[in-house]
């Protein structure tokens, strides 16, 4: 797994903590329902992230968002466009701060919206060239609506 | 017309850049082939029967000479020597190579033009009014709202990948000549009580499979809020519009399965958050509007009466200014329609030489500038009356002057089987076999109004549901057949066509046309009720029965 994060190619110290396996990493991130269900232990953990699924509702956590260094917002299918909204709101409307990166199915031909709209890190898979894919970031230089970055 | 400034021609020529990169990305094998379906669909270009198809964006319908010039080279040089008009103001091309579609762009790119989301499940092509800024009808231009909506939908980086694709359309005129009831969202100028003008809008309008006539989400929004109120749809429909189904993706079937008040209360309670934050200042439209000023008109044009005189003396003259010809806010001007529906040619192509030809009088009749009508025909809008008689022999030359506008050989016709991948039956073949039946132009105009839509399958890329008579190609055990449907209307008594009963064959379609035709001769009161009015006020039966009786 490669990671891009700012524009950089970087070390992926994260990981996924699949539900019901123990919380064995010093970056974890959790599923929804893991927060939901174990929230007053995972309120501990330092390093703390929250997967969302593209079918979430971001009001149900929009109060718990500081809890979180990290939003991966999974892609299931590169089709499904979801998460750039999600994205955009975590930033413009509920104020996140923090870390998002979008991992799952989504392919270098959209990391310039992803970009725009607020992700910040690039889960990548091993065959993907991710120096192409830090390229096509900027593959406009001018655009034409306000967006988040 | 819109000039594009340094940043609308860096964003296209960077898109030039992009797809050519995904396009060798592809034919290397480095991209699969259900994403680039997907980028190359983003970019106009579907694989179709036997070459791919390459659709162009004609921003609401706005063409300059130049561009059409560019239309025509590249029908030369990339194409067999036409291009198609179609029913939302685009261009298409049937026969350009995959590799060199980006060649095709850059081409386009040099005049201003782009094939940019005129496919795909994204924000679609804005259309408009043919007769946008010059039709007497009207309350505003609504062409300078349509470059705004142009300029924002054009890679928006948060609706480019919605559950299905999403088109817009705007009217200023009283009389819907842009079809508005049956987009996504239709936006109406209107001006309300107080006397000042801002939008009507309608949501949840289509064709296709699923036809529906949109409903009013709002009845009124300032002009201020047009993109956030935009803005407000579009994210409601990116969150909950349906992705399990391709079928059930539109928004109008969200609008249905939601219902229209508890959508109205989403889509108000999102604007309520962002529409503070995304007003569009007064500058900014009358920026716009700037660009869309009217040209110099000729202050006595209404002096020149020789058309009148000419009208007299030449009946077939007299006859297409009868027809195709509408009329002009201006004293002494009219807007021409160049029919595109010429018996022996497919409805809505035009050949390369053809489109040199149009720009050359639209140079030098209408300040070089050309409309696409969405029932795929061409308009030259800003045409002195002094001018029409010389401008009806040269087209009458080029073979563009059949006075059929509005009427029965008037039919808007999808590609089909002749091209089209998904189609079940052939429709130009179907098209041509009506047009030789009705071969005598008096017993068309006799039929007077007449809106006949033919489309190959189910996706109804011809509109046959809101036809007067609607015919629909529909695949039985591998042979064509046609259902028929009559009464639908695009236009402000917008309603979808009852079907007349079971389909018919191949064979018959032109026989059954017929025999509805000699049912609205004998059952109309007089010549003024259209066929419309009489199927509305006769209702289906009559046709059915002597259809079936006679088939």
């Amino acid at each position: 797994m490669q990671l891009i994060k700012d524009k950089q190619v970087t070390q992926d110290n994260w990981a996924y903590i699949v539900d019901e396996t123990p919380l064995k990493a010093d970056y974890i991130i959790v599923s929804l329902v893991r927060w939901q269900q174990e929230r007053e232990q995972l309120s501990k953990v330092k390093h703390l992230g929250l997967r969302l699924e593209s079918d979430v509702e971001l009001d149900e956590i929009a109060s718990d968002l500081s809890h979180f260094q990290l939003i991966e917002l999974y892609i299931p299918v590169f089709t499904d466009g979801r998460a750039f909204t999600h994205a955009r709101l975590l930033r413009s409307r509920y104020g996140y701060t923090g870390d998002i990166r979008a991992s799952g199915d989504f392919m270098r031909d959209q990391v310039f919206y992803l970009n725009r709209v607020g992700v910040s890190s690039f889960e990548l898979n091993d065959q993907d060239n991710a120096q192409q894919v830090i390229q096509s970031m900027s593959d406009f230089s001018v655009d034409s609506q306000e967006s988040v970055a | 017309m819109y000039q594009y400034n340094d940043k609308d021609q860096t964003l296209i020529d960077e898109r030039v850049t992009q797809f050519r990169d995904q396009t060798e990305r592809f034919l290397k094998g480095e991209i699969a082939d259900d994403k680039y379906r997907a980028l190359r669909l983003m970019n106009g270009v579907y694989v179709q029967t036997h070459a791919p198809l390459l659709r162009i964006a004609g921003p609401y319908g706005l063409l300059s000479s130049k561009q059409v010039r560019k239309l025509a080279s590249i029908a030369r040089d990339y194409d067999k020597g036409f291009c198609h008009f179609t029913t939302r103001q685009n261009i298409q091309f049937n026969w350009p190579a995959l590799e060199r579609v980006p060649d095709i762009l850059e081409e386009l790119a040099s005049v201003q033009m782009h094939a940019i989301q005129t496919s795909g499940n994204c924000l679609r092509n804005t259309t408009s009014d043919q007769l946008a800024g010059v039709a007497i009808d009207e309350l505003e231009d609504p062409r300078p709202y349509c470059e705004i909506i142009r300029q924002w939908t054009i890679f928006h980086p948060e609706f480019a990948y919605l559950p299905r694709k999403f088109k817009i359309a705007v009217s200023g005129s009283q009389q819907d000549r842009a079809a508005i009831r049956f987009h996504d969202i239709g936006l109406q100028l209107v001006k309300n009580d107080q006397g000042e003008v801002g939008f009507s809008l309608f949501v949840g309008g289509g064709l296709g499979r699923t036809p529906v006539i949109g409903q009013i989400v709002r009845p009124f929004l300032e002009k201020k809020h047009l993109l956030s109120y935009l803005e407000a749809i579009l994210r409601v429909y990116n969150l909950y519009g349906r992705r399990d189904n391709k079928y059930k993706a539109r928004i109008k079937i969200l609008v249905r399965e939601t219902g229209l008040t508890e959508i109205r209360k989403q889509i108000e309670a999102e604007w309520d958050l962002i529409k503070d934050k995304l007003e569009l200042s007064s500058e900014r439209i009358s920026e716009i509007q700037q660009q869309f000023t009217p040209p110099a008109y000729q202050a006595n044009a209404a002096q020149d009466t020789s058309y009148a005189d000419n009208s007299a003396n030449n009946a077939d003259f007299s006859t297409w200014l009868k027809h195709n010809i509408a009329e002009h806010k201006v004293d002494g001007y009219h807007a021409v329609y160049i029919s595109l529906k010429a018996p022996d040619s497919p409805p809505g192509d035009c050949t390369e030489s053809q489109l040199d030809a149009i720009a050359e009088l639209a140079d030098q009749h209408s300040f070089g500038m050309v409309r696409v009508t969405h029932r795929q025909n061409l308009v030259l809008a800003d045409v002195k009356q002094a001018d029409l008689f010389d401008l009806w022999k040269k087209l009458d030359a080029l073979k563009l002057a059949t006075p059929n506008i509005g009427k029965a050989t008037d039919m808007i016709c999808c590609p089909g089987l002749d091209y089209c991948s998904l189609a079940n039956a052939g429709s130009i073949g179907v098209a041509k076999e009506i047009n030789e039946a009705l071969d005598s132009m008096d017993y068309i105009h006799d039929l007077g109004d007449l809106k006949i839509n033919i489309s190959g399958c189910m996706n109804g890329c011809a509109h046959q549901s809101v036809g007067h008579i609607g015919i629909l190609g529909v695949d039985k055990k591998g042979v064509e057949w046609y259902q028929i449907t009559l009464g639908g209307s695009s236009e402000n008594d917008a309603a979808i066509g009852h079907r007349l009963g079971p389909a018919v064959s191949k064979e018959d379609v032109t026989s059954v046309v017929k025999t509805l035709l000699e049912v609205y001769i004998e059952q109309r009161i007089n010549e003024d009720e259209s066929f419309l009015a009489t199927v509305r006020r006769v209702g289906i039966a009559p046709f059915k029965e002597k259809t079936y009786a006679t088939h």
